[in-house]
């Protein structure tokens, strides 16, 4: 068991299964497919992500480095948001991104979903966590890596 | 956050509850870096992302039926990315009906709602809102509330102009609000470059090529790129303009690059030179093997990836009235040497609307038809983004396509190649 300290973007405490990119998450290719079809596990449809590609991201504990791609990314996420395809929280390494925390705000703001932001955990989170631990996230913005 | 006396009115709701909603966003947004305080947006007109009515989309247009119906007074003018659907495009019976039955259904009814928000016309529907015959074209040193990647890295690297990476709504937001939050790029500090590119190629790089290869290398970070100006000089005229068009969608969509400078070529570089790149800045050399290298790791999603192409595009982000001409010219010549009349590939080229007016009046309109490629102003990312496209053996010179849908890239010289019938 390992604990990290980020800094807390969107309040709040979760416990989910670890989903792991140690490459930018370019949200609009991950979600557009399964947005668009409801693919009711929300596979990512990034093909140049070979650390996601096709796996499923619904309830998982998204831990990524920062989001890149089209700055359609924020709508994209409040889209998932408002049908219950977002992940269980977003887990950022480093700083969060205009992208991505433009998404977490919209969520935060327009819909009722809760969903915990952490950023600023560093690059030793992203290499010391692997997909398919156990995460615990508290109010205060400590990540628990459970093994 | 610092706010003016009319900010903080709105934030006690004095204007009503969804503009106070709407600054809660733009400030907690804001918070997230750390910024001091709202500025004022300059520029005459914002810049959407969102063009489209997608069924999946829905809570968005819901969304914005919440502000019209709130009465919120009008705010700033704006263009708004390409349309996905074009009847000129080809498609089968089967693709129309996942269009229009299954994916864009409410596209009349965000049509309409872009109207009462403020859409400058029904022709301003382009990536490339920043080209002078759409005449979106903020000043220098202009506080901008865009969004589109391409748009914005465009807008900052080349104008001078100054906006953040900001995502769909959220411009829309601040152009309403006529502020936006003042952090990263709008900042003199936020637009230092943390790496240097040396370009060491022999020959003038494919825009897009360099641009992936940048983007991918430098993900969020602002690049000082030297070694261009053999090939870019120090003018940016109208080639040079859609070189770094094509090369900032590449860099904007491969990585998340918002800014770029090109030494002795685009704005800042130009008056500021290497005081624009901070101590220590990272390195990354470009030669011809590094280009072949990313360009080899493209992943090639096609079932068959030897299936001959069945549809190109050329146009990702929108193609300027120059590169038209200059790409029907390309077309005549190449067909005219493998001994064809038509191309041998269904081919679009996608421009704006208004570029499209402009090209018509020239006889090489009448070429490119005779040539058989469609000129349609539709969006290409969104035409293919459907489960039938990843089945279709789709080719393009846009690296954002590649990035983003199935289509698999060639460099442009390999395009013209290709669908003129020749063999690589």
């Amino acid at each position: 068991m390992r604990q990290f300290k980020g800094r807390v973007v969107v309040a709040g405490a979760c416990e989910a299964e670890a989903l792991v990119s140690h490459v930018g998450f370019n949200t609009l290719a991950s979600y557009q497919s399964a947005l668009q079809f409801g693919d009711k596990e929300v596979k990512c449809g990034d093909q140049n992500n070979p650390d996601l590609y096709k796996k499923p991201m619904l309830g998982k504990a998204l831990c990524l480095p920062q989001t890149i791609g089209s700055t359609t990314g924020g709508m994209v996420l409040y889209g998932a948001f408002s049908k219950n395809m977002q992940p269980a929280c977003m887990l950022f390494s480093m700083h969060i991104d205009p992208l991505a925390a433009s998404g977490a705000v919209l969520g935060a703001v327009w819909t009722d979903v809760k969903m915990p932001v952490v950023d600023q955990l560093g690059d030793e989170f992203l290499e010391y966590v692997q997909t398919g631990d156990k995460i615990t996230v508290s109010e205060d913005g400590t990540v628990t890596v459970h093994r | 956050m610092e706010l003016n006396e009319r900010l903080q009115a709105i934030e006690r709701g004095e204007e009503g509850e969804l503009l106070q909603r709407i600054l809660k966003t733009l400030v907690l947004y804001g918070e997230a870096f750390d910024a001091k305080r709202m500025v004022p947006v300059t520029s005459k007109y914002g810049h959407t992302v969102i063009s489209y009515g997608l069924k999946a989309l829905g809570a968005v247009m819901d969304l914005y039926d919440q502000i019209l119906e709130a009465g919120i007074p009008e705010g700033q003018k704006f263009t708004a990315d390409p349309k996905p659907l074009d009847k000129n495009v080809p498609s089968n019976l089967l693709e129309d009906l996942v269009f229009k039955k299954f994916m864009y259904t409410d596209q009349d009814r965000f049509e309409a709602q872009l109207r009462k928000l403020g859409i400058t016309s029904d022709d301003d529907y382009s990536c490339a809102c920043y080209l002078d015959q759409v005449g979106n074209i903020p000043e220098k040193g202009d506080v901008l509330s865009w969004a589109e990647s391409s748009a914005v890295v465009y807008a900052n690297s080349v104008l001078g102009a100054r906006c953040n990476r900001n995502s769909g709504i959220l411009e829309m937001m601040g152009s309403i609000l006529g502020y936006v939050p003042e952090f990263g790029l709008l900042l003199d500090e936020g637009r230092k470059a943390t790496w240097v590119v040396e370009v060491r190629c022999k020959n003038r790089p494919e825009a897009q090529l360099l641009g992936s290869a940048i983007g991918m290398k430098v993900m969020e970070e602002v690049p000082y790129v030297k070694g261009m100006e053999q090939w870019l000089g120090t003018e940016l005229d109208d080639e040079n303009k859609a070189y770094l068009k094509d090369f900032g969608a590449a860099t904007a969509s491969n990585g998340a690059v918002g800014l770029y400078h090109i030494e002795g070529l685009t704005p800042e570089a130009k008056e500021q030179g290497e005081k624009l790149i901070v101590r220590n800045p990272q390195i990354y050399v470009i030669d011809d093997a590094e280009l072949e290298r990313v360009k080899q790791n493209y992943p090639v999603i096609w079932k068959n990836p030897n299936a001959k192409p069945q549809l190109c595009f050329v146009g990702c982000p929108h193609m300027t009235l120059q590169q038209l001409k200059d790409w029907t010219d390309a077309v005549g010549e190449g067909l005219k040497k493998n001994g064809r009349d038509k191309v041998a590939v269904p081919t679009v080229f996608t421009a704006p609307i208004p570029v499209i007016k402009e090209f018509q009046k020239t006889m090489d309109s009448v070429y490119l038809k005779k040539y058989g490629v469609v000129l349609s102003y539709i969006c290409p990312l969104m035409y293919m983004n459907n489960p039938l496209c990843k089945k279709k053996a789709v080719i393009t010179s846009s690296n954002k396509l590649r990035t983003y849908t199935s289509a698999r890239y060639y460099t442009e010289p390999e395009i013209l190649t290709i669908i003129t019938g020749g063999r690589l």
